[in-house]
């Protein structure tokens, strides 16, 4: 029997680390900057520009905050395109996967070229 | 000394009527130690002869009656009807073609059972003069809880992968994969390997995790199936590093 | 002799059928409110990398009430994301072994839990140093 090896193990690699990233960090994350942060609840000047700049210009900053932007999307692009899959609603699983992990590879990109920007 | 009563509403099926599945209900008495089967051949014996169903040990190690029970994958000789209200609705197992009332196709899954190499491959012709193949418990440990199987196809009915996509090779014949390679004794994971790294293999998975949840045995398919994502993403990356990897 | 004419019941609307099945694409379904909140991750990066007015745009956002409303229904399934990732990661983490025996699935589970505490106030703290 010939049966064709999955090229799943690369999604789900990154899917594995992105929801290791995510169940440790994303609750405290979005305390700091969504729900605390914004309204001065953690002190007036802790999402302030120059101090946020001081976190990502270095290169120890940048490396710690390129996997918690990037790992997440694909966490969510894999669960996305399978849970499409389950709800019956894909039309083909290749454009699906496509458009799910293509938007991922292209958000991780964009996080890269920015981090590295703000220089 | 006086019995409650109680309504089974079966899902009934003539392959040569025409019609869809509908549900029968029929009054059974409910005794302590009424099993759902028990109320099954009740209802067989006393009101309706043509009512098929699959049944055999009533001690939960044959794996015949599996059935839907207020929609959850259960052996009817484990479940008593004294836990039940006033009804309870009994299908053929979720995901399977219906043959006839609460009996399912069971080919497919059959087939995958066949297919799959789940049998001891020993390294080398063994000599019987030179005795038995001892195991440690730790080496026993490893696999023992996935050799309990009964091939009652629970997890395929509690499974959604298998039931939206039955290629899928489902909880029990990949559990059973994962209980040869895991035995010392055996020579054969290489073999197995084709068919775990497959789409239809333990990649069809979503660990949904209700097949661990319904085995009758305590069997933890949905524990096989993930072990076996790390050996088959290891496989993946590491045939660039090995000259005899498959493509 | 009997004709076979096997069968097949739908699909559809499977997930709504049984507890377990719907809890499950609950959990699944949080990937949608972490994949739009790393999109509003990122979009603080290039805020971050266009300057202080862009800076500002992106944090007066964040006080709309449309936004906070938002990140309350984040925080709330990315809590949930967290708590079934764990949930289920004895049956995905590699095994682990401790003095020859399995460790147990609580101790796994204990342990990622206070790896989450450890990290989650580190972060609190670390934002909030300067206040």
């Amino acid at each position: 029997m010939n049966r064709r090896r999955s090229h799943e193990p690369v999604f789900w690699v990154l899917f594995g680390a992105g929801g290791v990233v995510a169940a440790l960090t994303l609750p405290a994350l979005v305390l700091v900057t969504g729900l605390l942060g914004p309204h001065d609840l953690l002190g007036e000047d802790a999402l302030a520009y120059g101090r946020m700049r001081a976190l990502a210009a270095p290169w120890p900053g940048k490396l710690l905050l390129l996997p918690l932007v990037a790992l997440p999307l694909w966490l969510a692009a894999h669960r996305i395109h399978h849970s499409m899959h389950d709800l019956g609603v894909q039309v083909r699983p290749v454009a699906s996967a496509l458009v799910c992990y293509g938007l991922a590879a292209a958000g991780s990109a964009l996080a890269l070229v920015t981090l590295v920007r703000i220089g | 000394m006086s019995t409650r009563t109680i309504h089974m509403e079966i899902l009934r099926y003539h392959p040569e009527r025409g019609e869809a599945p509908r549900f029968e209900s029929f009054e059974v008495p409910v005794h302590h130690d009424s099993s759902l089967l028990d109320g099954l051949r009740y209802v067989k014996d006393r009101i309706d002869g043509s009512l098929s169903f699959r049944w055999s040990c009533r001690m939960a190690v044959c794996g015949s009656c599996g059935v839907m029970v207020d929609g959850e994958p259960k052996l009817g000789c484990q479940v008593f009807l004294r836990d039940y209200g006033a009804r309870v609705r009994v299908e053929p197992l979720a995901h399977f073609p219906i043959e006839r009332d609460l009996a399912i196709d069971q080919h497919d899954f059959l087939d995958k059972l066949q297919g799959a190499g789940t049998w001891l491959v020993p390294a080398q012709t063994l000599d019987p003069a030179e005795g038995p193949r001892r195991q440690t418990p730790a080496e026993l440990e490893r696999f023992s809880q996935f050799s309990h199987c009964i091939n009652c196809l629970l997890c395929y009915a509690a499974c959604p992968q298998y039931g939206l996509d039955p290629d899928f090779t489902g909880p029990a014949v990949l559990s059973l994969v994962h209980r040869y390679n895991e035995d010392s004794r055996d020579a054969g994971k290489a073999a197995r390997m084709e068919l775990l790294d497959a789409e239809e293999g333990v990649w069809g998975c979503t660990l949904v995790g209700h097949c661990s949840e319904v085995c009758p045995k305590a069997v933890d398919p949905a524990l096989a199936i993930n072990r076996n994502k790390i050996e088959s993403a290891k496989d993946y990356f590491l045939r660039f590093l090995t000259p005899r990897g498959r493509p | 002799m009997s004709r076979r004419r096997p069968y097949v019941r739908p699909m559809a609307g499977w997930w709504r059928r049984n507890p377990h099945h719907f809890l499950y694409m609950v959990r699944e379904g949080t990937s949608v409110f972490v994949g739009a909140y790393a999109v509003v991750l990122l979009w603080a990066l290039t805020a971050l990398a266009d300057g202080p007015d862009a800076w500002s745009t992106w944090l007066a956002t964040m006080r709309h009430p449309l936004a906070v409303l938002f990140h309350l229904v984040v925080f709330v399934a990315a809590c949930w994301h967290t708590v079934t990732w764990f949930a289920v990661s004895p049956k995905t983490m590699p095994p682990m072994r401790l003095g020859g025996r399995p460790v147990p699935a609580s101790a796994l589970v204990g342990g990622q839990y206070l790896a989450a505490i450890v990290t989650s106030g580190a972060i609190l703290y670390a934002a909030a140093a300067a206040a």
